[in-house]
């Protein structure tokens, strides 16, 4: 029932931001196709704690998002240099990576958060750890220090 | 011209130029998996550039609310699809050109 309720609300939030016309008839229609879009959902039993994971640190992840967002700036100005390097040095390398997450939810935002960093894509993903191919040797090694995925880590709350 | 509608402009051109880095980098490196990561800088920085650089020079709040949700919609898909492309790349058996000490590793290990 919480999930509805949080997908009933973004929903409508959404539906406000984007319509941009507030008449009492509009947005009327707004609520009426939300609440049909619940109601659909709910049949088809995919209002659940992976759809609407609530029950994650929101206030972490706003966190984490600025974190990643750096990471993300930083790789982006090695891998430029590597592209317009004349001698592009890369050593491109393939490793297991441990995903030490709880949740299939956490395991998913590590493997996006390598892929989303340019110069390591995670290629396969399986219970305790993540298939990565990077761009240089030193990109694997930055990842098996374990900032990242111990960050994830603390994002993942008890799922309801 | 207003200061918000110059540093935009800015962001727009830097975005832009990125994306030419990339298709180099989509050029240039030797690989499927490699030119995997050059498709990455167009992916997240050059894009988030462009569409906050519209977002500085656009009119109205409804307008910078759509372009940061597109913004939010592309960081969130980008990176299953390129998950996607390589997962069906190894699946496909398609074998990664490895560095030379990173080859010797892995004859070594099996």
């Amino acid at each position: 029932m919480p999930h509805a309720l949080s997908l009933g609300l973004v929903l409508y939030v959404l539906w406000l931001l984007l319509s941009g016309i507030y008449e009492a008839w509009l947005m009327g229609l707004g609520a009426l196709s939300c609440a049909f879009t619940v109601w659909v959902a709910a049949r088809m039993d995919v209002v659940d704690h992976e759809g609407h994971p609530i029950h994650l640190r929101w206030g972490r992840l706003l966190v984490y998002l600025g974190w990643l967002g750096r990471e993300i700036v930083v790789a982006n100005i090695q891998v430029v240099r590597l592209i317009l390097s004349r001698s592009m040095a890369i050593t491109p390398t393939v490793a297991h990576v441990p995903a030490s997450q709880r949740t299939d939810l956490g395991r998913v935002i590590y493997a996006n958060s390598i892929t989303l960093t340019p110069g390591t894509i995670s290629i396969d993903v399986r219970d305790g750890d993540i298939e990565v191919h990077a761009l240089t040797r030193e990109g694997i090694e930055a990842l098996l220090e374990g900032e990242m995925d111990r960050r994830v880590r603390e994002l993942e709350g008890e799922p309801g | 011209m207003s200061p918000l509608e110059l540093i935009g402009g800015i962001a727009v051109l830097v975005g832009g130029l990125l994306a030419v880095v990339g298709g180099i980098g989509l050029i240039r490196f030797p690989d499927f998996y490699t030119r995997l990561h050059a498709a990455s800088v167009t992916d997240t920085l050059a894009t988030a550039l462009v569409v906050l650089g519209l977002a500085l020079m656009a009119s109205g709040v409804l307008v910078v609310v759509k372009l940061v949700l597109t913004l939010v919609f592309l960081i969130a898909t980008g990176p299953v699809a390129a998950h996607a492309l390589a997962k069906a790349a190894l699946h496909g058996r398609l074998q990664p050109q490895l560095a030379r000490e990173a080859e010797e590793d892995r004859s070594s290990s099996t």
